[in-house]
C-alpha cells in the first residue's frame, strides 16, 4: 500500500516563508538561453500568487523576468557566489530558489551551499535538496545512486588527468564520449575514436573541470527524454516525453526532436516512465527534473544517459509542447504544495496531477548561426552550438517538419522547394552531421538515395525518413503539373496536409516562371481558398479534447476541418507579431518588447494577439495575452490569422527584423499595420530610398555605392579611399561582410565572397575609423519626438552595435553632439512621419555627425534604455499605435544619478575554432545591463557579469597597431602601479619599455622561442589576455588567432578592443570587489 | 500518396465525417468512443472491453510502430491482450503507411484486414472527439464504398457472454489459487498474477465457481453495461458473505459493487486513456492510471459496510471501493495497465498479501 500519509507538517512549515530569493542565468549563452527567462518568471508568478516576497539576482536587463511587477527587487548583478552572498545578507530571505536559472545558477547555488552560505545565513534551499543535485551532477555519485535502484547508466569512469583517461578506455574501448562534470550544455565533451583525439579532447575538457568523464559510446541508439515532475508528498508524473530526431551523438540541443515520443511502443515508452519515475523518487527531487535516455534501436535495452535537477531548456519546451506549466507548478511544489492541490492551469477544474494528453505533434529544430563565425567548425556533435530553436505543432509528422524548417528563419521554404545545395560530398554531409543536415537528406532524396541508405549513414529512424520520403514523392507529384489549371484539387490537399506552404506549391508547379513575387504566391492562396482549402484552428488543451477548456493556445494545422474557436468579428483585436527563432542580433530583447506591447493592448481594452513560435519566450506563454497562435509568422500563415481575426490592426515594430520585414507585404494586401505607415518603413529600409531623404534632409551619411562590377568597385575605392565596407547580396562562402583596408584584400574578399554581377551586387561604403557610434532610441507620434535615449559606445565605431559595449546615458559625447543627434533625429522623424518606436544609428567624429542607420521598430537597446530611465518606451509606443493620447516623459536622461552600461556575452568557448573576434557582423549571443554609481563601477559590473573576473596577477598584452598601443598605454601603467606581472608579445613588450613600462617578452605561438606566450595561456598562468588584431584584415587576423582561441578554449578571459580594455583595466583598478554598491533597481534614484 | 478507398463514418445525429479506408474494406456499425492515449494501439485494439466500438484515437498519428507477431507465453499471445482484434473498428486522424520496429513484424493495417476491421483515416478527430463530449457517445457507422449498413447498439446485448472464455482454463502452478471470472479479461493481469506464484483458474463469466477450491477470487474487466452480467452478480453476491479475498478490475469493480447492493450509471462519455488521476481517499496520494469505462459506480448508493477507495481527480468520480471489514477491494482503473502507465500495480501485490495473511 501507499505509504502512509504523515507529512502534513512540512506544508505549515513551507507556508511561513515570506520571503525568496531567486536567481536568473545571467546573459542569454549558446546552452542557457531565453528558456530561463521563461522559467523564472514563472517561478516568481507562482511565488507572487501566493503572496511571497521576491528577490531576483540577475544582470541580463533585457529579460522579461527583470521587469516591473514580477519580481519585489531586482538586483543587475552578476549571478555570482560573492555577489549572491552580499544579497543575501542585506536582504535576508527565508528561502531561495536554484532550479531556475540553468546551470548558472545551480552552480553557484552549489558553491554557496558548500561554503556554507546558507546555513549561516539562515536561507533555506526550496524544493530539491541541495544534495540531490549534487548527487545528479557528480558522474560518479549519480552512478552509484542509479546503481542502489538497478538502474542502467552507461558504463563510464570519472577521472582526473589524461593519463588516467587513456588508461580509462583500455577497458571501455573506443569509441569513447568525454564529458567535463558540471558544465553546461555539454561544454568540453565530445566523441573520440583514438587515443590522439581522446588527449587532445581531455586536455581541454580539463580546462573547464577537474573531472571528466570516459564513457561507453550508444552512438546510433535512440535518444528519448522525460519531464519529471515530484511533490514532497512523492507523488509523480511524467509531464512530456520526447524523441530526437537525429539519434545518439548529437546533443540534444543540437537535434531536431519530437513531443511525444513517435517510434516507441507502449512497452517501451511506460518502461521509461516507470524508470524516470523511480529515479527521481530514489534521488528526492522536490519540483521538476529531466531524465535522458539512450534507447536501443534493436531491443528495450536501455541507458540512463543524465539527470537534470532542474529546470531545462528540455521542460521550457515541454511545457510550450504540453500547455503544462512546468516551471510555475515546480515554484508551487517548491513552497510545500501537493500535486492534487494545484488546479490544471488549461481547463481550470480538473487537476494539475495529471499527464498531458496530445492530439498533435510538435517538432522543435535547432537555429545555428555558424555562418557569422570565422573559422568555426559547422559539424554538431555531442556540445551545444546552436543559439535558438522553433517549435512547431501540426497533426502530421509532415507538416510539423515543414513548418519548422520554414520558422527557422534561414530563408528555407520547407523540406522541399529550397535553393539548390551545392551537392558537395552528400555521404559525408550525412555521416558527418553538420547544421545543414535535415537539406543534405532532402537533397540525397531528390537525387534518388534510398531511405535504406540514408539510414544506414545516418541511423535517423527509418520512420522519420519514410515520412520526409513522403514529402519528396509528393512534391514531385506537383511538380508533374506546370499550372493551377488542371492541378487535382485532393492532390492540393494532400500537399497542405503535408505541410507544404504555397511559395512551394508556386514554386513547384510554376517552376522556372516562379520569380517569387507576392502575386504569384496569391494566385495559390486565392485558387486554394476559392476549393475551400484552409487551415482549422485547433486549441492546445493538455487533455486532447477530453474536458472542455477555454484555452486561448492555438495553432493552425490542414488536417482538420473546423475551428475550435469562434470569432466575435468586433474588430476589437490587435495582433502582435512577434520576434520568432531567437539567434545573433535577435533574441530575449524583442520577446521583451513584444510582452510589453501585448500589456498595453490588454491594458487599452483591446484583444491582445500574439503571433510566434518560439518556445524559449514569455511571449508565447499563453497567460500572457488573450489569444496566442504558436504558429509561423510566415506571410501566408499572418494572413491567415488576419483573416479569421478581422483586427483592428497589426503591430509589427516590437519583433524586431522579421515582423517589420512583413509590413510592406502585409500593408499591400490591405492589412492595417499599426503605427508608421508601411511605406515610410520602406523608405527607411530601402538603402537607396533612405539615402535620397537624407540628402533631402542635408543630413550627412558614409559614402556609399551600390555596384556591379569589379572595376566599379575599384572606382569607387579610388573616390573615396581605403577602408571600406563590403557587404555582397549574395554570400557564396566566408564572411557576409567584411571590411577592407587596400586594393589587394579588396580583390581577394571579393573572389572568397561572392560573385560580383548584375544579379549579385555590392554594397561599398566608406569605413570610418577612430569615430564614435552613438544610438538614438526613441518613440515619436505623428512625427514629433516623444521619448528618446541617447547612449554611446565604448568600442569605436567597426565593432557591430550588438557586439558593443553601451553606456547610457552618454558620458563622453560633446553636449553639441547631443543636441545635433536630437536635432537629426527630429527631422527624420517628421520626414518619415513616425508614430511609434525606432532607432537610429549615428557616427560622431568631434561634431561631425553622420546616419549609418534607421530602423522604424523597437531596437535591441529598447529595454536597457527603458529600465535606466524607468520609462517604458513601449507602452508609449504601443499607445500611440493604438492612438491613445500620451504625455511626453517628464523624465529626461540628465536627471540620471547613475550609470548603465550593457555589455555582450560571447560564446565563443561553444564553437571550436571560431576565431574571437569582433568586427561589423554580430556574434555575441547575448547581453546584460548593469547599473552603477558612476561610469567605472557600472562597465567593472557588466564585465563582471559576462564572465571576467578581476585579475589575480599576471596579464598578457599584444597591443596591436600603434594607435591600440597608445590607447593602452595609461591603463597599462596603471596596472604595473597595481603591482601586475605583465607579460607582453615582443612589438608591445618593445613599445611598453620606451615608455618605462617593464614586461616580460612572452614569445608569439608559432615561435620555437621560450616562453611562449601559448605554454602561459595553457598552463593558466595567465589571469586575463588582452590582444587586440592590428587590423580588421583577414591576414592579420590569422596571426594572433592562436593567442586568442587559446585564451578561449583554456577559460582565461580574453578582450581584443583597446578602449574596452583600458576601460575595464581602469575599472578594476578604481574599484575593488569590496567597493562595489549592492543596490537593487529601485534604489537607484532619479534626481 | 498511398491509393485508397473512400469512406465515411455517420453518426447517429446524422453528423458525416469523410475520410479515406485503410485495413479491412467494410462498413461497419457500433457505438463511438474515444481514447486519449498516445501510443499502445495493439494492446488497446486487442481489449475485449472495446467489443462493440468503433474507436476513436485522438492522437493523430497511428501505425508508427506495425504490430509485433503472434508468439505465445503461457498460452497467451504475448504482445497482446487477448485471441484477436475486438473494436469493431479504428477512426484515425494520419495512418502511417510504413512502419519501423524491431519488434514489428506487420502493418497496422494488414493486421486489421487479417482480422476484418475496418479502419478509417483523415478524419479531424479532434472534432469528432468534442462531438462526442458535447453529446455523449453515439452509435454510428463506418461505411466503405458506399455499402450502407444498420446502426447497432452494442450495450443492448450481453457483449460479456461473447468476450468471456468458454470453459474453464488453469494457468501456471503458483502457490496461490486465483479464480477469475472472465468477464472479458485482458492477458496482462493474468501475466501480472502468473509473476505473483499464482496459479489462475479462468472460468467463464455464468460459471458457478462456488464447488471451486480457490484462495482468492478476481473479477475481470470487460465490456458494456454491467446490468447485463446477471448472472455473475448473483454469483457475487453468494462470495460476498464469506471472507475468501476479492479484487475486481473495471467491470469486475461495478459487478462486485452491483453485488454489494450499490448502483451504477452510464458516463456521458466515459474514462478511455493513460492519464487519469485518481486519490487515494483520504490522503494526498495521487496515482495517474490507464481507464476504459463507459459506466461508473455511484458513490453514493454504496452499503454501510463499503467504503470508496479512489476518486478521480479531474470529476470526482468513484475509482475503487473497499469493504470496511473484509478484505474485499475493487478499483475501476487498470493496475495492469497494457497499455498505460503501471503506477498502480502495486495493488496485484496487496491482492496478493490478503491470500498469504490468511494462509
Amino acid at each position: 500500500m501507499p505509504r502512509v500519509w504523515s507529512e502534513l507538517k512540512l506544508k505549515e512549515m513551507e507556508n511561513k516563508i515570506q520571503k525568496v530569493l531567486v536567481l536568473g542565468s545571467g546573459a542569454l549563452k549558446i546552452g542557457e538561453a531565453g528558456e530561463f527567462d521563461y522559467s523564472g518568471s514563472q517561478a516568481l508568478k507562482a511565488l507572487k500568487e501566493e503572496g511571497v516576497e521576491t528577490v531576483l539576482i540577475n544582470p541580463n536587463i533585457a529579460t522579461v523576468q527583470t521587469s516591473e511587477k514580477i519580481a519585489d527587487k531586482i538586483y543587475f548583478l552578476p549571478v555570482t557566489p560573492y555577489f549572491v552572498e552580499k544579497v543575501i545578507k542585506k536582504e535576508k530571505p527565508e528561502g531561495v530558489l536554484l532550479s531556475f536559472g540553468g546551470q548558472t545558477a545551480l552552480n553557484c547555488g552549489i558553491e554557496l551551499f558548500k561554503q556554507d552560505v546558507f546555513k549561516n545565513n539562515n536561507v533555506k534551499v526550496l524544493g530539491t535538496p541541495i544534495q540531490s543535485i549534487m548527487d545528479t551532477e557528480n558522474r560518479e555519485s549519480f552512478v552509484n545512486k542509479l546503481d542502489e535502484i538497478d538502474v542502467v547508466s552507461a558504463r563510464s569512469m570519472a577521472v582526473n588527468s589524461t593519463e588516467k583517461a587513456l588508461e580509462a578506455v583500455k577497458e571501455l574501448g573506443f569509441p569513447v564520449i568525454i564529458r567535463a562534470a558540471y558544465t553546461l550544455g555539454g561544454q568540453g565533451s565530445g566523441f573520440c575514436n583514438n587515443e590522439e583525439e581522446l588527449t587532445e579532447m581531455s586536455e581541454k575538457a580539463f580546462a573547464y573541470s577537474n573531472q571528466i568523464l570516459v564513457e561507453e559510446s550508444l552512438k546510433g541508439w535512440k535518444e528519448i527524454e522525460y519531464e519529471v515532475v515530484r511533490d514532497a508528498y512523492d507523488n509523480c508524473i511524467t509531464v512530456c516525453n520526447m524523441e530526437n530526431f537525429d539519434p545518439l551523438g548529437i546533443h540534444t540541443g543540437e537535434s531536431i526532436v519530437v513531443a511525444p515520443s513517435q517510434t516507441l511502443t507502449n512497452a517501451e515508452y511506460h518502461k521509461l516512465r516507470q524508470l524516470s519515475i523511480k529515479i527521481i523518487r530514489h534521488i528526492g527531487i522536490v519540483g521538476e527534473c529531466n531524465v535522458q535516455y539512450a534507447l536501443d534501436p534493436n531491443s528495450e535495452d536501455y541507458r540512463i544517459i543524465e539527470v537534470n535537477a532542474r529546470l531545462s531548456r528540455s521542460s521550457a519546451l515541454a511545457s510550450k509542447a504540453t500547455g503544462y506549466p512546468l516551471a510555475f507548478v515546480a515554484a508551487k511544489l517548491a513552497l510545500g504544495f501537493a500535486l492534487p492541490d494545484i488546479k490544471n492551469a488549461v481547463t481550470k477544474t480538473t487537476s494539475a496531477f495529471f499527464e498531458p494528453s496530445l492530439d498533435y505533434i510538435v517538432c522543435k529544430i535547432p537555429r545555428w548561426d555558424l555562418g557569422k563565425f570565422l573559422g568555426v567548425s559547422k559539424e554538431i556533435g555531442s556540445s551545444m552550438k546552436s543559439v535558438g530553436e522553433v517549435m512547431a505543432i501540426g497533426r502530421s509528422f509532415e507538416e510539423a517538419i515543414q513548418k519548422g524548417l520554414r520558422m527557422i528563419g534561414q530563408a528555407m521554404h520547407g523540406f522541399v522547394g529550397n535553393k539548390e545545395l551545392e551537392s558537395g560530398d552528400i555521404k559525408k554531409g550525412l555521416s558527418q552531421p553538420t547544421d545543414m543536415r535535415i537539406f543534405v537528406i532532402a537533397t540525397a532524396m531528390l537525387q534518388g538515395w534510398t531511405v535504406e541508405e540514408i539510414f544506414d549513414l545516418t541511423k535517423i529512424d527509418r520512420w522519420f525518413l519514410e515520412k520526409l520520403s513522403n514529402i519528396v514523392s509528393i512534391n514531385s507529384k506537383i511538380e508533374s503539373y506546370n499550372s493551377l489549371i488542371d492541378f487535382p484539387i485532393p492532390l492540393l490537399k494532400k500537399a497542405k496536409q503535408t505541410g507544404f506552404s504555397d511559395f512551394q506549391l508556386a514554386r513547384s508547379i510554376f517552376k522556372e516562371a516562379f520569380i517569387g513575387t507576392d502575386e504569384q504566391i496569391q494566385e495559390i492562396r486565392s485558387f486554394r481558398k476559392s476549393n475551400n482549402i484552409i487551415p482549422a484552428v485547433k486549441q492546445i488543451d493538455t487533455l486532447a479534447a477530453e474536458y472542455p477548456a477555454q484555452t486561448n493556445y492555438l495553432y493552425l494545422t490542414y488536417n482538420g476541418d473546423t475551428n475550435d474557436i469562434e470569432y466575435e468579428n468586433d474588430g476589437r483585436s490587435v495582433i502582435v507579431l512577434g520576434s520568432g527563432a531567437y539567434r545573433i542580433g535577435s533574441s530575449v530583447e524583442f520577446d521583451w518588447c513584444s510582452v510589453n506591447a501585448l500589456e498595453t493592448v490588454k491594458e487599452q481594452n483591446y484583444r491582445s494577439v500574439m503571433i510566434n513560435y518560439n518556445p524559449e519566450t514569455v511571449s508565447t506563454d499563453y497567460d500572457i495575452c488573450d489569444r496566442l497562435y504558436f504558429d509561423e509568422l510566415s506571410y501566408e500563415r499572418t494572413l491567415d490569422i488576419i483573416e479569421l481575426e478581422s483586427p483592428k490592426g497589426v503591430i509589427v515594430s516590437v519583433g524586431g527584423q522579421t515582423p517589420n520585414n512583413l509590413a510592406i507585404r502585409l500593408h499591400n494586401q490591405k492589412v492595417p499595420i499599426l503605427g508608421t505607415s508601411p511605406e515610410s518603413i520602406d523608405r527607411a529600409e530601402n538603402r537607396y530610398k533612405f539615402s535620397q531623404m537624407l540628402d533631402n534632409l542635408v543630413v550627412d551619411q558614409p559614402e556609399w555605392k551600390e555596384l556591379s562590377s569589379i572595376s566599379d568597385v575599384f572606382e569607387f575605392t579610388d573616390n573615396v579611399g581605403f577602408p571600406v565596407m563590403v557587404r555582397p547580396s549574395y554570400v557564396l562562402s566566408g564572411a557576409a561582410m567584411n571590411v577592407v583596408s587596400n586594393k589587394e584584400e579588396l580583390e581577394h574578399f571579393l573572389k572568397m565572397a561572392a560573385n560580383v554581377s548584375k544579379k549579385y551586387p555590392v554594397v561599398v561604403s566608406k569605413f570610418m575609423e577612430n569615430t564614435k557610434e552613438i544610438e538614438m532610441d526613441a518613440v515619436a507620434k505623428n512625427g514629433k519626438l516623444i521619448a528618446y535615449a541617447i547612449s554611446e559606445h565604448i568600442e569605436f565605431a567597426g565593432v557591430h552595435s550588438g557586439d558593443a559595449t553601451m553606456m547610457f546615458p552618454p558620458q563622453k559625447v560633446y553636449v553639441e553632439t547631443v543636441r545635433r543627434i536630437k536635432r537629426i533625429t527630429n527631422h527624420i522623424a517628421n520626414e518619415l512621419k513616425i508614430s511609434g518606436p525606432f532607432n537610429i544609428q549615428y557616427l560622431a567624429k568631434d561634431n561631425d555627425i553622420k546616419v549609418i542607420e534607421c530602423n522604424l521598430r523597437a531596437s535591441r537597446s529598447f529595454p536597457f534604455v527603458s529600465k535606466i530611465l524607468k520609462t517604458n518606451f513601449i507602452d508609449i509606443a504601443t499607445k500611440i499605435m493604438l492612438d491613445v493620447p500620451v504625455e511626453k516623459p517628464d523624465k529626461s536622461l540628465f536627471d540620471l544619478e547613475y550609470i548603465g552600461v550593457k555589455a555582450p556575452q560571447f560564446s565563443f568557448s561553444r564553437l571550436a575554432k571560431a576565431d574571437p573576434i569582433l568586427g561589423v557582423d554580430m556574434s555575441s549571443t547575448g547581453e546584460v545591463g548593469c547599473i552603477g554609481e558612476d561610469y567605472y563601477e557600472a562597465i567593472l559590473k557588466s564585465m563582471l557579469s559576462v564572465g571576467y573576473n578581476i585579475p589575480k596577477k599576471n596579464i598578457l598584452l599584444s597591443t596591436g597597431p600603434a594607435r591600440s598601443k597608445i590607447e593602452l598605454l595609461n591603463s597599462s601603467k596603471l596596472l604595473k602601479e597595481r603591482n601586475y606581472n605583465l607579460f607582453a608579445t615582443k612589438g608591445s613588450s618593445q613599445f611598453l619599455a620606451e615608455n618605462g613600462i617593464k614586461s616580460t617578452v612572452l614569445y608569439w605561438p608559432d615561435s620555437k622561442e621560450q616562453p611562449n606566450t601559448l605554454d602561459y595561456i595553457k598552463n593558466q598562468k595567465i589571469d586575463l589576455v588582452i590582444n587586440i588584431p592590428k587590423n580588421l584584415s583577414q591576414d592579420e587576423l590569422y596571426n594572433d588567432y592562436h593567442i586568442r582561441r587559446a585564451a578561449v578554449d583554456h577559460n582565461i578571459p580574453l578582450i581584443t578592443n583597446a578602449r574596452l580594455a583600458s576601460a575595464f583595466i581602469i575599472a578594476f583598478c578604481k574599484y575593488s570587489m569590496d567597493d562595489i554598491t549592492i543596490k537593487s533597481w529601485d534604489e537607484y534614484k532619479m534626481d | 500518396m498511398e491509393q485508397t478507398t473512400n469512406a465515411k463514418l455517420i453518426l447517429e445525429d446524422g453528423s458525416i465525417f469523410k475520410g479515406r479506408s485503410f485495413g479491412f474494406e467494410g462498413s461497419k456499425a457500433g457505438e463511438v468512443v474515444f481514447n486519449t492515449a498516445m501510443t499502445g494501439y495493439p494492446e488497446s485494439l486487442t481489449d475485449p472491453s472495446y467489443k462493440g466500438q468503433l474507436l476513436v484515437l485522438t492522437y493523430p498519428l497511428v501505425g508508427n510502430y506495425g504490430v509485433p507477431g503472434s508468439e505465445t507465453e503461457n498460452e497467451m499471445l504475448k504482445f497482446f491482450e487477448s485471441e484477436k482484434v475486438q473494436v469493431s473498428a479504428l477512426i484515425i486522424s494520419d495512418y502511417s503507411f510504413k512502419y519501423n520496429h524491431w519488434n514489428a513484424e506487420k502493418s497496422l493495417s494488414d493486421w486489421l484486414i487479417e482480422h476484418k476491421v475496418p479502419g478509417i483515416y483523415g478524419i479531424d478527430t479532434r472534432a469528432l472527439t468534442k462531438l462526442i463530449r458535447e453529446k455523449g457517445c453515439m452509435l454510428g457507422k463506418i461505411i466503405v464504398n458506399d455499402e450502407d449498413c444498420e446502426y447497432y447498439d452494442p450495450n443492448i446485448n450481453n457483449l460479456v457472454a461473447d468476450v468471456s472464455i468458454k470453459e474453464k482454463q488453469v494457468y501456471g502452478n503458483g502457490k496461490h489459487k486465483i479464480l477469475l471470472i472472465d468477464c472479458g479479461v485482458k492477458n496482462n493481469i493474468i501475466r501480472y498474477f502468473l509473476s505473483k506464484d499464482a496459479t489462475v483458474i479462468r472460468v467463464p463469466w455464468d460459471y458457478d465457481f462456488h464447488k471451486e477450491k480457490y484462495d482468492g477470487l478476481f473479477i475481470s474487466n470487460g465490456p458494456g453495461n454491467p446490468e447485463m452480467c446477471d448472472t455473475t452478480i448473483t454469483n457475487l453476491q453468494k462470495a460476498l458473505n464469506q471472507d475468501t479475498p476479492i479484487f475486481g478490475i473495471c467491470l469486475g469493480h461495478q459487478l462486485l459493487a452491483l453485488a454489494s447492493g450499490a448502483k451504477t450509471y452510464k458516463l456521458k462519455y466515459g474514462h478511455r486513456s493513460h492519464n487519469q488521476p485518481v486519490l487515494l481517499n483520504g490522503t494526498k496520494k495521487g496515482y495517474i492510471t490507464s481507464q476504459n469505462h463507459g459506466f461508473a459506480v455511484d458513490d453514493d448508493t454504496l452499503p454501510e459496510q463499503w467504503e470508496s477507495f479512489f476518486t478521480n481527480l479531474n470529476d470526482d468520480t468513484n475509482e475503487g471501493i473497499k469493504h470496511k471489514s473484509k478484505p474485499f477491494f475493487t478499483v475501476q482503473f487498470h493496475p495492469e495497465a497494457s497499455s498505460g502507465p503501471t503506477d498502480t500495480d502495486f495493488l496485484f501485490d496487496e491482492f496478493i498479501s490478503k491470500l498469504d495473511e490468511r494462509q
